[in-house]
């Protein structure tokens, strides 16, 4: 198989080098897929890295002006580490995306996900999640004093701006077959097109309307939420020990009141 | 290997674009045509202020991009009360934009004719709207036709602006199909046939014109 003995050496030492590398990387990771658990790793290290969001308005977004990162999983984030190394300072936070969130857990680049991430089937069997830590549902945004109240108003005529690809726009047609419904590239422009009296209502999750709202005190919530999407901790599959800690931890913050606390801090329910 | 099912299961989405995106075309054709005409005859009209009108809508509206005016319309006119659906913003939006290079390509054509001749015909005792209507406009219709075919075929392509506005035409359906399907390439090749359906036609269409315009002088 091989024409002489220096490639034989040559292979001895590629494969030296990348297993003395492989044992490099895994040092610098987070987590490491054999031998103790993540949770005695987190305790060792002293801190844990939590994948949030920097562009979600309520829930993660990065401040400009100090260039800390705020909001409602930060808060939570925090609160955990409080609970499960006994210091809230002993987190450190790393930006994630829809699209990196997953691939970064499993890379070992962060221990958990706390990022607007909906518990799902599909991600099920990717990820084990904790238990719901923060209940979303698609809902619907209309100017203060619109004659829209809910989900029954969206009779033929009506306009309802929606992302395009979004399930909610999915879901909208099946809930308001009559309304009609305009699709647009981001939350931003379809935003925007609701305050320029394009459409009637906006419809998503109410955490992103929330944001909204935040930004603009003249429009509403109206109608409540009618699918669910229950938010929920991601970690890598098979790590139960940390599943427990971290629900142990939320069940804590929720009986403490320290739960709604951050809930009310971020989220002013009209 | 191209999916056809895409294709036809989303027919009627793709026909309901392709049904506003000629629908778009045609008015922006004409309306661009009309604006695009009066602003060259101001640009060259022999009177001041008319130029410089003339000239500050060329300049100012060529060197825009088509988003941003079509945004104007959309979500700027809305702040002093006047309301458009995306289909009539962006085929205005459109028309506005496709004018003004269409003006450029007019005057051009009218200045490309040697000033001697209408000098020669307002001496023959010619008004000047005589002139330019006998003399000059005949000979620059020849060469303004193909710079003009050209900002025609820009404005049918043009029209995929209208997707951005919630405008209901091609590619605001070709978004959708793909963005429900995670199917892209396969959506995308189908609103570029789409397109050239429109497009080849009306290139063919100026280069015949083109033709018979040179045999007839």
């Amino acid at each position: 198989m091989f024409k002489s003995k220096t490639s034989k050496v040559g292979l001895i030492v590629f494969l030296a080098i990348s297993m003395l590398l492989a044992a490099c990387g895994k040092g610098d990771k987070a987590t490491s897929g054999s031998g103790k658990n993540a949770l005695d790793q987190i305790k060792k290290r002293g801190k844990i890295v939590i994948g949030v969001k920097y562009d979600t308005r309520l829930f993660g977004l990065k401040n400009p002006k100090t260039g800390e990162v705020e909001g409602f999983d930060i808060d939570i984030s925090k609160e955990l580490a409080k609970e499960i190394l006994g210091d809230e300072k002993k987190v450190e936070f790393k930006e994630v995306t829809s699209k990196t969130r997953i691939p970064m857990l499993n890379n070992g680049d962060i221990d958990a996900i706390v990022a607007t991430m909906t518990i799902s089937e599909d991600r099920k069997k990717e990820v084990d999640f904790s238990d719901v830590y923060f209940d979303a549902g698609q809902s619907l945004l209309v100017k203060k004093g619109s004659p829209i109240k809910g989900l029954e108003d969206l009779k033929k005529g009506t306009k309802v701006l929606a992302v395009k690809g979004s399930t909610s726009a999915v879901n909208i047609r099946e809930k308001a077959p009559e309304a009609t419904i305009l699709e647009y590239e981001n939350y931003t422009e379809a935003f925007t097109a609701l305050k320029s009296g394009q459409g009637d209502a906006l419809t998503t999750d109410d955490s992103i309307l929330y944001g909204m709202v935040d930004q603009d005190p003249n429009y509403q919530l109206v109608g409540g939420t009618f699918t669910e999407e229950p938010y929920g901790i991601a970690v890598k599959k098979g790590n139960k020990e940390l599943v427990d800690a971290l629900n142990k931890a939320l069940k804590k913050i929720k009986e403490s009141g320290k739960y709604d606390e951050i809930k009310n801090k971020w989220i002013k329910t009209n | 290997m191209i999916d056809f099912s895409i294709l036809i299961d989303n027919w009627d989405a793709y026909l309901e674009g392709f049904k506003n995106t000629v629908l778009a075309s045609l008015i922006g054709l004409v309306g661009s045509f009309v604006i695009g005409v009066i602003v060259a005859v101001m640009r060259i009209a022999p009177i001041k202020p008319l130029n410089w009108i003339g000239t500050a809508y060329v300049e100012f509206i060529r060197n825009i991009p088509l988003l941003i005016i079509a945004f104007f319309f959309y979500v700027g006119l809305p702040a002093v009360g006047v309301t458009l659906p995306g289909f009539v913003a962006g085929t205005i939006a459109l028309s506005i934009y496709t004018a003004s290079f269409i003006a450029e390509a007019i005057r051009a054509g009218i200045q490309s004719v040697p000033k001697g001749q209408m000098e020669a015909a307002r001496s023959s005792g010619l008004t000047y709207l005589q002139a330019m209507k006998t003399i000059i406009l005949p000979q620059a219709i020849k060469i303004v036709i193909p710079p003009i075919g050209n900002q025609f075929i820009n404005l049918v392509k043009n029209s995929s602006i209208l997707g951005m506005i919630a405008g209901l035409d091609l590619m605001y359906f070709g978004d959708i199909v793909s963005s429900h399907t995670f199917i892209t390439f396969d959506v995308y090749i189908f609103v570029g046939l789409f397109y050239l359906v429109l497009t080849i036609p009306l290139s063919l269409g100026v280069g015949y014109l083109e033709k018979r315009l040179a045999r007839s002088h």
